[in-house]
C-alpha cells in the first residue's frame, strides 16, 4: 500500500498540476492569462511523458560505451519536438491576443462578449428600422 | 535603450559567446545533449538579445528581414530534400544509408544535414516572431522603466 | 540502488511541489508582469525536474525556450496590451467542478500506470531496445535522442519542423505589418507589407 503511494505519488502531483492549468484556462477571463494556463497544462503533459520513461538507476541515454540502463529514450524525442512547437503556437495564440486587443480594445472575455452582443444589437436594430 | 551602459557592455561581450555555444549544440548534437531544436532557439536568443539593447532598426541591419524571410524556408526545403535525395540514390524517402558508400557514414551526414536544415528553421522563425512583435511594440516611455 | 532512487524521488518530488505552489501563484497573481515572471521561474523549475527523470536534451530545450524566448513574447504581448488584469480573481463552480471530476478521473487511472522508475515499463520493452542497439551499432552515433530523432522518427520531425514552419507563417501573417505610426515607419521598411490599408484608428484608446 504505502509502496503503491510511493511509487504514484509522482503522477498524483503531476495531474494536480495539470488540473491547476486547467482551472486557469477555464476560470479566467483575461486572454494571456488563459494561455500561461494552457502552458501549465502544457508543461504538466510533459513531465508526465517524461517520468514515464524514467528508469531507477538509469542514467541519461547518450552512450559512453559502458554497459549502463537508460532511461527510455523515446518520449524524449516526442517531448524535444513538442516544446519547441509548443512556443511556435503559444506565439500564435499570443498574436491573436494582440490582435483582439486591437480590435476591441480589451483582451478580457467578458468584454469581448459584452461588445459583440451590443454589436449583434446594433445590427439587427440596423436591419429591422 | 540608449541610457543602459552596464547592460551594452555587458551583451556585447555575451553575444559571440552565445553564437558559439549555439554552433557547439548544433554540430555536437550527436555526441551530447544538443541539436537542431535547441541550437535554433540558442541562437535566435542571441539575436533577440542584440536586438532588445541595441534597438530593433540595428537587429534589422545584421539579418535583413529579406534574409530571415527567405531562412525560415530553407531549413525546411534542405530537411525534405535530404528526403528526396534518398529516394534519387535508390533508397527510400529519408533513408541516409545511400547518402555515402558506407550506411554508418551515410547516415552521419544524413543526422548532420537535416538537423542544419532544423536548426535553419527554428532560428528564422524564433526571430521573425519576435520581429513581429518588436515592430508593433511602441518605444517604452521613460518613467516605465 | 534503492538509496539513489530514493534520492531521485525526493528531489523529484520536492521540484514538482514547488512548480504546483509556482502554478498556484501564478493563478492568484493578478498583475501580469509578475505572472510572466513567474511563469520563466516555473519553466526554469521544470527544466530542473527533467534533469533529475534524465531528459538532459529535453530540459536543455526547456531553459532555452521556457525561461529565455516564451518570456520575451510575453512581455511583447503585455507591452501590446494591458499590464494588469481587470477582474480579481473569484471561485468558478463551473470550474471547480471540471477539475475535480477530471482529476478524480485521471488519478483513478493512476494504479494502471507502471510504477515509477519501473525497469519493466511497457513502454521500455517493445522499440526502445532495438533503437538503442541500432544507434549504438548501426547509426554510431552516441546520443540515442538524436539518432531516433533525426534517423528512426525523421518523419515526425519533418511534420514538426513544418508545423513551426505554420506557425512561425501565422504569427507573421498576423502581427507582421508593423504599425504606421510616428515612429519612422514607411511602407519600405515594412517587414512583410501584406494589407494596403492603414490601421492607426486604435492608437488613443492604449492610454489606459
Amino acid at each position: 500500500m504505502v509502496d503503491a503511494l510511493i511509487s504514484h505519488y509522482n503522477y498524483w502531483l503531476i495531474i494536480i498540476l495539470m488540473m491547476l492549468g486547467l482551472y486557469v484556462v477555464v476560470s479566467r477571463g483575461n486572454l494571456v492569462k488563459k494561455i500561461v494556463g494552457l502552458n501549465i497544462f502544457q508543461t504538466s503533459v510533459f513531465l508526465l511523458y517524461i517520468s514515464l520513461g524514467k528508469v531507477s538507476g538509469g542514467t541519461a541515454p547518450i552512450l559512453t560505451g559502458k554497459p549502463e540502463a537508460f532511461s527510455n529514450p523515446l518520449p524524449h524525442v516526442l517531448i524535444l519536438t513538442a516544446i519547441v512547437v509548443g512556443i511556435a503556437t503559444t506565439a500564435l495564440g499570443l498574436a491573436l491576443v494582440v490582435r483582439i486587443r486591437e480590435s476591441y480594445g480589451t483582451i478580457e472575455e467578458d468584454d469581448i462578449l459584452i461588445s459583440e452582443r451590443s454589436q449583434d444589437a446594433s445590427d439587427i436594430n440596423g436591419s429591422s428600422a | 535603450m540608449r541610457h543602459h551602459l552596464v547592460l551594452r557592455v555587458v551583451s556585447k561581450m555575451l553575444i559571440p559567446f552565445i553564437l558559439l555555444f549555439g554552433l557547439y549544440v548544433q554540430f555536437h548534437g550527436d555526441f551530447g545533449p544538443g541539436g537542431g531544436f535547441q541550437a535554433g532557439v540558442i541562437f535566435a536568443a542571441a539575436f533577440i538579445l542584440y536586438a532588445l539593447v541595441f534597438g530593433d532598426d540595428q537587429a534589422r541591419k545584421v539579418v535583413p528581414d529579406k534574409a530571415l524571410i527567405l531562412l525560415v524556408p530553407l531549413g525546411l526545403l534542405i530537411y525534405a530534400l535530404t528526403g528526396f535525395a534518398g529516394i534519387l540514390l535508390g533508397g527510400k524517402f529519408l533513408d541516409y544509408d545511400v547518402l555515402s558508400s558506407d550506411p554508418t557514414h551515410g547516415q552521419h551526414l544524413g543526422i548532420l544535414v537535416i538537423e542544419l536544415g532544423v536548426g535553419i528553421t527554428v532560428t528564422a522563425v524564433m526571430i521573425s516572431i519576435f520581429r513581429a512583435y518588436a515592430g508593433r511594440t511602441k518605444a517604452i516611455d521613460k518613467e516605465d522603466w | 540502488m534503492t538509496a539513489s532512487i530514493d534520492m531521485v524521488l525526493i528531489v523529484d518530488l520536492v521540484l514538482l511541489t514547488l512548480l504546483c505552489l509556482t502554478a498556484l501563484a501564478i493563478m492568484l497573481v493578478r498583475h501580469l508582469f509578475a505572472v510572466v515572471a513567474l511563469t520563466g521561474a516555473f519553466s526554469l523549475l521544470s527544466a530542473g525536474l527533467l534533469v533529475t527523470l534524465d531528459a538532459v536534451d529535453v530540459a536543455f530545450t526547456e531553459a532555452a525556450v521556457g525561461a529565455g524566448i516564451s518570456t520575451v513574447l510575453m512581455l511583447g504581448t503585455l507591452a501590446l496590451t494591458k499590464r494588469r488584469e481587470a477582474r480579481s480573481p473569484k471561485l468558478s463552480p463551473i470550474g471547480l467542478i471540471i477539475i475535480f471530476s477530471t482529476g478524480a478521473t485521471l488519478i483513478y487511472a493512476t494504479p494502471d500506470m507502471p510504477k515509477f522508475g519501473a525497469v519493466d515499463s511497457p513502454g521500455l520493452v517493445h522499440i526502445v531496445p532495438s533503437y538503442i542497439e541500432g544507434s549504438e551499432n548501426d547509426i554510431a552515433v552516441p546520443n540515442i535522442v538524436t539518432a531516433i530523432l533525426a534517423s528512426y522518427r525523421g518523419y515526425d520531425t519533418l511534420g514538426e519542423v513544418a508545423v513551426i514552419f505554420t506557425a512561425g507563417m501565422g504569427v507573421i501573417i498576423l502581427l507582421g505589418r508593423r504599425r504606421e505610426d510616428e515612429y519612422g515607419y514607411s511602407e519600405e521598411s515594412a517587414a512583410f507589407p501584406l494589407r494596403p490599408e492603414t490601421s492607426n484608428d486604435e492608437e488613443g484608446k492604449d492610454k489606459s
